[in-house]
């Protein structure tokens, strides 16, 4: 049972997500209208902290729990893998108003329609696995 | 118990999300979402019809507990930690939703006119609530990554295939609700 920390880590990343309200349709569709901060707040302000335990991780002043240096592993490279495949994630985003860490939030909110949500996610992921030899990355 | 009953600011939460990126690391594992989708393919048997899924599932323990985690945050926050006050939102976006038909928007976390039991049994809201998690699902595996992912980690770590991603998430994000939404609703 050593993974369940992981569990704990989830509860606390869904409480957070509840409490700020990122899991609400409403919060995307105003950010994506420009019409409040609130959600760039969000994103940015994580991203900055995260910007200094990166480099905190690379400097090897934050160890992980065997004391090991903390390795960030490289993104897959391929301009149109991550533009054409952004811009259709972001269609999804704005018309489904979650992302995948939301959607299962409002499972725990007891939304029964995101149930379909993350149905069509799973089948999304499917076709891509089928294709991803076939398309251009 | 003020803080834990109102909604939270944006200070507090995106540093909070930056401290869950943090312990996922420490203990040695990465901060994402979406890959756990292909790890329910290859649960549900993917890897008889592609070798894409043909994989080890159970070595992503770890990871479907941290979804598990999620949706137990999700219910804990609901019945526990939630007020019944509306979403305070720009009065532009109420009036303007009002204007495409979405009523009281705020009053839930959710708009009905697309997540209610009606609209998963008629074809229209049937066919929206699928198309746009397919959208999701086949476009974070095909960007390889979503908002945890390529926003936050890659970002973070200052990478260039995410930047890419994340103007691709908000090139799709904008066209969908500036010129489709309308259109669908």
């Amino acid at each position: 049972m050593k993974n369940i920390k992981f569990l704990i880590i989830g509860v606390v990343f869904g409480i957070i997500l509840s409490k700020s309200e990122v899991v609400s349709w409403y919060r995307i569709y105003e950010m994506f209208k420009f019409q409040s901060f609130h959600m760039f707040g969000i994103i940015g302000s994580a991203v900055a902290v995260s910007m200094i335990f990166m480099q905190l991780f690379k400097k090897g002043t934050i160890k992980n729990y065997l004391g090991e240096n903390i390795p960030v592993k490289d993104k897959k490279k391929g301009l149109i893998r991550t533009l054409v495949g952004g811009t259709i994630f972001g269609l999804g985003w704005a018309l489904a108003g979650a992302c995948p860490g939301p959607m299962f939030v409002l499972v725990g909110h007891g939304i029964t329609a995101i149930l379909i949500v993350i149905l069509g996610a799973t089948l999304g992921a499917f076709i891509y696995g089928l294709l991803s030899k076939k398309l251009p990355h | 118990m003020e803080f834990i009953s109102q909604p939270w600011a944006w200070y507090v939460a995106g540093p909070m999300i930056a401290i869950i990126l943090l312990l996922m690391n420490y203990f040695g594992r990465g901060f994402g979402v979406s890959s756990n989708l292909e790890t329910f393919c290859t649960i549900g048997g993917a890897g008889k019809v592609s070798d894409y899924f043909k994989k080890d599932w159970k070595s992503q323990t770890w990871s479907l507990l941290f979804v598990v985690g999620i949706i137990v945050g999700g219910y804990i926050s609901s019945h526990y930690l939630m007020t019944s006050e509306p979403i305070v939102l720009n009065s532009e976006t109420v009036s303007e939703l009002a204007e495409l038909g979405f009523a009281n928007a705020g009053q839930s976390y959710v708009p009905s006119e697309i997540f209610s039991i009606d609209n998963i049994l008629s074809l229209k809201g049937f066919a929206i609530l699928i198309g746009a998690g397919f959208m999701v699902g086949f476009g974070a595996r095909y960007a390889g990554g979503c908002t945890s992912g390529h926003a936050i980690t890659g970002l973070s770590s200052l990478q260039m295939p995410s930047l890419l991603a994340v103007i691709g998430f908000f090139a799709g994000g904008l066209i969908m609700t500036w010129f489709l939404i309308p259109i669908i609703f």
